[in-house]
């Protein structure tokens, strides 16, 4: 029997009980579908932060306190994170070649007040340099200024978020004083919004404000955070790189030029897009993983369908060898049928998953891309399911005595 | 080929004259026991026999004497708890599974006591079946044989009609016609005409007979003892022993016996 009379049985087989093979289908319509939403939401959130990262600027170089631990790196304790201090800054001033901008960055979070309106959000202490390496612009007013961070004064930009939350949209922000943990600051400039990165996180419901102010008045530390950095080109981020670690050594009296006692951990935007992207790979995979186990269920669904059709059709099947099809393409048959339906199930489920990703996902701001090679693999896999689910019912079908099953009633 | 004259445990056959035919089918004290629960049926007590190329051999005997069970084994569909079973000189039980497989579909037609057709399948489709696991066969190949042995059995105008809207006399007929389509060198049948009526029976046995002239070795397990007149050898089982094994000299021959038959108004 030749492998286009299997597949025209197996077919047969599988239309003339419609109702039981979509049902049986469905498990795997919804197990692939629900692997490729997952793959679509992994792979478009990793271009979308791809996306963010490389508009902050590529040259972008972060200083962080602490020696490198790599990504989720162990913990450490406290007095190893204030190693980055005024003196380090004022350091890479006097001799920066490589760098261009430079910004000490001092945090914190919590209530800004302005009247009876109150809103939570983050402050930033930088200097007028944050702004370029950010590439943000002020929209009204001005930026503060170099003054500004000689006196430690206390005044504040402040993003679209908190505007509307504080002010409305029938005040004028410029010269009123807000509060944020009962410092007063006066609002000099309004920041030109830029909405929700990919975390989901407002990039608008921020206040930068000196960070000699947020330094001494808010966060009380003596400390930086960090230090922001651009290099001059994103070409010369690894001189840039280079030569802010001989800086901060020489700033910290580090004699090892092995790096393993550096306090202080310095990456470019190329290697945090490489973590980030690393990180949604996980993520992705994770994700996937999760969705894949409702495959392998499906894939049991179909092999329970397959045994209670191999069991009703013992007759037929022991008509079949009586008539002189051998054990192989008897479990052939069965295995082509389970096959059929897993993979017609999957091209549905393929269906079902991009349409899913490109129409419902936005709807709920859900980033999503289709990665293709998401689909062969779904193929594949349903493939897979079919054989590997498909082969106990086809060899119990198989092993059938012809004339014992042709008894069976 | 088996030498047939030395087997003393042989129960005398009465075609001693015929040694110079080919022996295509021989038994040599087949026994089948059935376990059920904690008793053991004994369907066949014994049985030996051998049957000679382009024998037309009935057999009979009351319900349960082990006719089907016999039949069973000579389709290579079953194996003899004891006893061996020599089809074309080669034992059958040292034969694998796929070759008794291939055997039944090149060399054997069976025609079953209940037809067994497919559910929900045309008549031609049933038909074609068995050349559905013959490779030298083309879709087109199959489906001419098939209409060929449809029209051969008087169905030539029931090709599509779905094994459940044809009454059990057309299902019979779609079984003879399954059985034959392979042209098959023995043909088993069980109870072929047993649905039949007397004219439309007539005519199956006009077709085995023109078989059986063509060279065909057939065997026919049958209740009525009539056809045994039509048949050149009548076996007769009696609980899974055989009773009786006569050759028959005077064949009737089934076409007259059909003309003969007073024409019927309702067709
Ligand atoms: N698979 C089986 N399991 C148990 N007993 C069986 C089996 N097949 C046949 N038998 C028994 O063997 C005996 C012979 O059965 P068989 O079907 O050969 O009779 P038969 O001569 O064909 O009868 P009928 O004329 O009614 O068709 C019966 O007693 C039957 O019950
Ligand atoms: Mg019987």
């Amino acid at each position: 029997m030749n492998i286009l009379n299997l597949l025209k049985v197996s077919i047969n087989a599988v239309a003339s009980n419609k109702m039981r093979s979509f049902l049986s289908m469905l498990g795997i319509i919804i197990g692939v579908a629900a692997v490729i939403a997952m793959m679509s939401i992994g792979q478009g959130s990793k271009e979308s932060i791809r996306k963010e990262l490389s508009a902050m600027g590529t040259n972008l170089l972060t200083i962080r306190p602490g020696a490198d631990q790599g990504p989720g790196g162990v913990r450490q304790d406290p007095s190893a994170m204030q190693t980055l201090k005024a003196a380090d800054y004022e350091r890479i001033l006097a001799e920066k070649k490589f760098v261009q901008y430079v910004s000490p960055e001092v945090s914190a979070s919590g209530q800004v007040v302005y009247g009876n309106s109150n809103t939570s959000a983050s402050i930033y202490g930088e200097t007028p340099e944050y702004l370029d390496i950010k590439q943000w612009t002020v929209e009204e007013g001005v930026c503060f200024t170099e003054e500004d961070i000689h006196k430690s004064a206390k005044v504040c930009v402040i993003g679209t978020t908190i505007v509307s939350e504080l002010f409305g949209d029938n005040v004028d922000p410029l010269g009123k004083t807000i509060r944020f943990k009962s410092i007063p600051l006066r609002v000099v400039g309004v920041l030109k919004s830029k909405g929700y990165n990919s975390w989901g996180m407002d990039q608008d419901n921020v206040i930068i404000a000196p960070y000699t102010c947020v330094m001494k008045r808010i966060a009380a530390q003596t400390y930086f955070s960090s230090i922001i950095c651009s290099a001059l080109t994103e070409e010369l981020s690894d001189n840039a790189i280079e030569e802010l670690t001989q800086i901060l050594r020489q700033s910290h009296k580090i004699k090892d030029e092995s790096g393993d006692s550096d306090d202080f951990t310095i990456r470019s935007q190329a290697e945090m897009m490489q973590t980030m992207s690393s990180t949604m790979d996980t993520v992705t995979l994770i994700l996937g993983i999760a969705a894949g186990f409702s495959l392998l269920i499906a894939g049991i669904g179909i092999m329970n369908i397959m045994l209670v059709s191999v069991t009703e059709r013992t007759k037929e099947i022991g008509l079949r060898m009586a008539v002189g099809a051998t054990g192989l393409v008897i479990s052939v048959q069965f295995l082509i049928e389970s096959i059929i339906i897993s993979v017609t199930g999957g091209i549905f489920g393929v269906l079902l998953g991009i349409g899913a990703s490109n129409f419902v996902l936005p709807i709920f701001g859900m980033p999503s891309s289709v990665p293709s090679w998401s689909i062969f693999l779904s193929f594949g896999v349903c493939v897979a399911i079919g054989i590997i689910f498909g082969y106990i019912p086809a060899r119990k079908a198989a092993n059938m005595d012809p004339i014992e099953a042709i008894r069976h009633e | 080929m088996i030498d047939n004259n030395n087997n003393k445990d042989l129960v005398s056959s009465p075609d001693e004259e015929k040694r110079e035919a080919k022996v295509v089918i021989e038994l040599r004290d087949v026994k089948r026991y059935f376990q059920v629960g904690s008793e053991t049926v004994k369907a066949l007590r014994g049985i030996s026999f051998k049957i000679y190329e382009g024998e037309f051999v009935t057999i009979q005997g009351t319900s349960g004497s082990g006719k089907s069970t016999l039949l069973n084994q000579l389709g290579c569909l079953d194996t003899p708890t004891s006893g061996e079973y020599y089809l074309d000189g080669v034992p059958v039980r040292k034969m694998s599974k796929n070759q008794r497989a291939h055997l039944r579909n090149r060399k054997i037609g069976f025609v079953f006591q209940n037809y067994n057709l497919l559910a929900k399948t045309t008549a031609v489709e049933n038909v074609e079946l068995p050349l559905m696991y013959n490779s030298k066969y083309t879709a087109k190949q199959r489906r001419e044989a098939a209409i060929k042995a449809l029209q051969a059995v008087g169905l030539g105008d029931r090709l599509e009609h779905k094994s459940n809207q044809m009454s059990g006399g057309q299902m019979q007929r779609v079984a003879i016609a399954r059985a034959l389509v392979n042209d098959p060198t023995i043909l088993l049948a069980d109870e072929a005409t047993g649905n039949l009526d007397t004219r439309t029976s007539f005519e199956m046995l006009v077709l085995f007979q023109k078989l059986h002239a063509e060279g065909h070795t057939i065997i026919f397990v049958t209740h009525n003892p009539e056809i045994a007149e039509y048949s050149s050898r009548n076996i007769n089982l009696r609980d899974g022993r055989i009773r009786e094994d006569t050759l028959n000299p005077h064949i009737k021959s089934a076409a007259e016996a059909l003309a003969a038959l007073p024409k019927t108004q309702d067709d």
